[in-house]
């Protein structure tokens, strides 16, 4: 455990350093240097932790209200350390590349990715309330300064803004929720505050503020507001992190509460299940209205976050149940799918970037064909986007599966609760893989596939290799875990048996599991081996059989232009068409009209419903509300001090109790 | 026995190309006309395997890739499906899932091929086949639940061998809901009347055809081939489930179950001759229909639970 401390040490420290570095060249490498070391020495404990290693804790004696100041590493903090292990490294090697023609200094913002990182895996072993509310405002405020980079820009300093509201909105709601929990308790301390100290509605209240808190940086609709908003606007290896890492810690903070909590009631898992297929849909049906490839990116986020949440929410409902099966794929696959998530969505968003860094432009619409010129680039976002649709033989897959398997085999009783869960699991999962699917078929398609829309996608050029190399690793780690699927099961159950209690015993179905992984990844190897075949044979036709090149027919019409294609709006336009009042889409432009129309456009918008129909009318309440006291800040030095006298005047009354 | 279990899917790969025809034929009697002969699917596929491949400019290595891939993913779909009595070659609880993803991965690399050839036609293909098969999925799911609860078994081998006729005796309506929704989602997934025609590539194909266009050659013929494979395992997902003979002797098994493959070209030709294509606007109501079915059957077991 000292070395994880240590190793979090030297990643802010070098982020220190990369600061007061003046080259930008040179403050990437210390920073970069620091943050692989510092990840080296974390890993150690972690994978410790992991093959079955009795949890590790540190404590600092320092006077702080609710107990010591205690870090510690258990099978969940070692789990959900993984994707932060995993990623940040990899994604600051993009990064490096990603800013090699920036112009301003990139010391401050080394500063902040890696403090980013070193809070990330603070916030996962924090061992005491306050330590997790410090570590855990540490990682929003660094993460907000990473999202703002661009300043000049409007739009990035109004999203930057909206991050930073959200998330502390949630603070808020963490804050109370430490307090209640410690004053139960007597102690901040999670291991003196773990078990059930509350009772009756005061569970309900301190479930209801962890889902709140937790869930507006996990993203659940409607707390979702801020991931589209701020994503689109960080650098994309940012983003990549943001995306892919942080808001997993809004996941590993809910299943922290539950254990904080005790024992779980019914109730609680069909929250978190009516919550995922809300989050998971809602999710995919906003990113098939974008035209923006990274805000597309981040609805997906709340789309998969949505999958976590339903995996974790049958996972509770296994244990109030007291079926081990359900339990084990339930939290499994939801565990699972964080791991998963964050390597394929880091591998989209650092696909996404290399589009916009080689194009200059976020827009589906101005892009396409760019396969032709950036091959490599297409394969990795093919791959990246095969996985995230839920597709076989990638890692995707395997955790859907996990959820979809535990839906099925808790219905052998047949009592209505678990056939309800199960019928919502399977509908709500196929569609969202459904749809998913026709998403990612646009982004893919439009983008990469067919010619160039514009002069600028004409001219994109494919990513350097530094921006290559993460994207290949990730694309690689896809396959594998979609490969060695059996061995995910190692993966995931020390952390299940963590989340399960000692009493349940999950021998029986690790067992089913894993032989029906080990069939499932047979097949799959076997479809592979097909498929090379097929190809082989195909490519022996070819030779026999010269082919020609022509242009596209497309029943004969001859001159088709660049600007005939379909383009992602009305690739999507079948699917948002039907609920377009839903999703308050706005559409503009000038209709087709008469025999020789002389001209027509078109134009549609998503915007968000929630931020449009409620945040924004609550925000605006709030400020009309709140705004008379304004008139307290005049700007006045002599007034300020004057308030200074007077509350210590009041302090003194209060504390020498002359009114008693 | 263990080896046998193969021959199902072998006579698959065989006669496949047999089912389209069937239908042709039925389509031409209803119509008083002779029609092409049954086995016309099998000398197209050998004239197109014979010819070189015509390839788009606008092409990329996923054009040229998709066609294997669509192949090799049908018929790993295949091995999973059960027939009559006996088990299929893989299987295993939770099969269903792999069988319909990898449908989908079939179904990405259509779609993405469509996409690679830069025309609008074949995008407006791909973005139907996107929405109709989204709003498919989860009633094909539900189903699959519906029998589950049935047999009590989560594999497809188990499924289909615990359908038996007592339990058409017993629970007729459940089972019937599910095979409506099942077939019309056979006529959706196929590309068949009422949701797409397959007769003609022009504006009044919609869907299946309309993404093949520019593929030539050895290309369309594996693509052809594969669509009749998928065609033979939703018409063996459905017979399993209507016709639950379960005979103990193996010779009258593979007599009885494999010509009754056929019985499902005989339904689609049928379908096929009395009934017009349907409104684009009016599928997605009838597979939130089918849906609907499945919910209902659903509920009916529900229902029994408590009775």
């Amino acid at each position: 455990m000292d070395l994880f401390i240590v190793g979090c040490l030297l990643i802010v420290l070098s982020g220190w350093i990369a600061l007061n570095t003046h080259s930008n060249r040179g403050s990437w490498w210390m920073a970069n240097l620091g943050l692989w070391t510092g990840i080296a020495l974390t890993a150690y404990p972690v994978l410790q932790v992991l093959i079955g290693g009795a949890s590790q804790t540190i404590s600092f004696n320092w006077s702080v209200p609710g107990g010591s100041f205690s870090f510690g590493l258990d099978a969940l903090s070692a789990f959900f350390c993984l994707p932060v292990i995993l990623i940040a490294p990899l994604a600051m090697i993009y990064g490096g590349a990603y800013f090699a023609h920036e112009t301003r200094v990139l010391g401050k913002h080394w500063l902040f990715y890696n403090i980013l990182c070193a809070s990330m895996l603070l916030v996962i072993s924090a061992r005491n309330g306050l330590a997790f509310l410090l570590v855990w405002e540490l990682m929003a405020l660094s993460s907000f300064f990473l999202v703002i980079w661009e300043d000049d820009q409007a739009e990035v300093r109004r999203a930057a803004w909206i991050y930073l509201i959200a998330t502390h909105i949630g603070t808020v709601a963490l804050l109370i929720f430490f307090a209640v929990l410690g004053s139960l308790s007597g102690s901040l301390d999670f291991s003196v505050m773990s078990g059930s100290h509350s009772r009756g509605i005061t569970t309900v209240v301190l479930f209801m503020l962890a889902v709140f808190g937790f869930g507006a940086k996990a993203g659940f609709i409607p707390l979702h507001v801020w991931l589209p908003e701020a994503h689109p606007a960080a650098p994309s290896h940012v983003s990549a992190l943001m995306s892919g890492v942080m808001i997993k810690t809004g996941i590993y903070g809910i299943l922290r509460a539950l254990i904080l909590i005790g024992e779980p009631a019914a109730y609680m898992g069909w929250i978190l299940v009516v919550i995922g297929i809300i989050s998971g849909i809602g999710g995919v049906l906003y990113a098939l209205a974008q035209h923006d490839l990274k805000r597309l990116l981040a609805y997906h986020s709340v789309e998969n976050i949505g999958i976590i949440t339903l995996g974790l929410g049958s996972g509770v409902l296994g244990i109030v149940w007291k079926q081990p099966a359900l339990a084990l794929l339930g939290f499994g696959g939801g565990l699972l799918h964080v791991l998963n998530h964050a390597i394929f969505k880091s591998l989209l968003f650092f696909g996404a970037g290399s589009v916009v860094h080689g194009s200059g432009t976020r827009n589906i619409e101005a892009l396409g064909g760019l396969f032709k010129t950036a091959r490599v680039t297409g394969i990795c976002f093919l791959i990246g986007a095969a996985a995230i649709s839920g597709l076989p033989p990638f890692n995707g897959f395997i955790s859907e599966f996990y959820i979809y398997f535990g839906g099925i085999s808790s219905i052998s009783s047949g009592a209505p609760g678990p056939v309800i869960l199960a019928a919502l699991l399977m509908a709500s999962l196929a569609l969202i893989g459904g749809l998913a699917l026709a998403c990612f078929a646009k982004a893919f398609g439009i983008v990469f596939l067919g010619e160039s829309r514009t002069e600028q996608a004409a001219r994109a050029v494919e990513s350097s290799f530094q921006m290559r190399i993460p994207m290949l690793i990730l694309s690689f780690l896809c396959i594998l875990i979609g490969m060695l699927a059996p061995l995910t099961v190692c993966l995931i159950s020390p952390a299940v048996k963590l989340l399960t209690g000692s009493e349940m015993s999950l021998a029986a179905p690790v067992g089913g599991l894993v032989r029906t992984l080990a069939i499932v990844a047979l097949t799959l190897s076997l479809f592979i081996f097909l498929f090379a075949l097929g190809y082989l044979v195909r490519h022996r036709l070819r030779k026999a059989r010269p082919d020609t090149t022509a242009g596209t027919w497309d029943c004969g019409y001859a001159a088709p232009t660049a600007r005939m294609q379909y383009t992602a709006s009305s690739f999507a336009s079948p699917i948002t068409s039907l609920i377009a009042s839903e999703l308050g889409t706005r559409i503009k432009g000038k209709e087709v009209s008469g025999y020789f129309p002389e001209s027509a456009s078109y134009h549609s918008e998503t915007l968000d419903i929630a931020t449009e129909k409620f945040f924004e009318p609550l925000f605006r309440l709030v400020d009309r509300l709140v705004s008379p006291i304004r008139r307290v800040q005049h700007g006045n030095l002599n007034g300020y001090l004057l308030y200074i006298a007077l509350v210590l005047v009041l302090l003194l009354v209060w504390k020498t109790g002359i009114l008693q | 026995m263990t080896g046998w279990n193969w021959l199902f899917p072998l006579a698959a790969l065989i006669l496949a190309p047999l089912l389209p025809g069937v239908i042709n034929k039925v389509k031409a009697f209803f119509a008083g006309r002779r029609g092409p002969s049954s086995f016309q699917l099998y000398y197209d596929l050998a004239k197109l395997l014979r010819k070189g491949s015509v390839y788009s400019h606008s092409t990329t290595l996923i054009f040229r890739i998709a066609a294997p891939l669509i192949l090799a993913c049908t018929a790993v779909a295949l091995l999973l499906l059960p027939w009559g009595g006996m088990s299929a070659p893989v299987s295993f609880a939770g099969d269903f899932i792999l069988l319909l993803y990898l449908l989908a991965l079939a179904r990405f690399f259509l779609v993405i091929s469509a996409l690679d050839t830069a025309s609008a036609f074949e995008g407006m293909g791909a973005s139907r086949e996107v929405l109709f098969s989204a709003m498919a999925e989860p009633s094909l799911m539900l189903g699959f639940l519906v029998l589950i609860l049935h047999t009590g078994s989560t594999g497809l081998s188990g499924i289909a061998s615990g359908i038996g006729f007592n339990d058409w005796q017993s629970s007729a309506p459940v089972l019937l809901m599910i095979a409506m929704a099942w077939f019309f989602l056979l006529l959706c997934e196929n590309s068949r009347i009422p949701v797409d025609d397959p007769n003609t590539h022009l504006e009044l194909t919609m869907i299946h055809e309309v993404m093949i266009l520019d593929n030539s050659g050895p290309d369309l013929a594996l693509l052809e081939y594969a669509s009749s494979l998928k065609l033979w395992i939703f018409g063996g997902l459905l017979i399993n489930l209507i016709l639950p003979f379960r005979l103990d002797n193996l010779i009258y098994q593979i007599l009885v179950f494999i010509p009754s493959m056929f019985i499902v070209s005989l339904l689609v030709g049928i379908t096929e001759s009395i009934m017009a294509r349907l409104k684009l606007i009016t599928i997605p109501k009838v597979l939130v229909g089918s849906a609907a079915l499945g919910i209902v059957a659903l509920l009916v077991k529900l229902v029994e639970y408590y009775q």
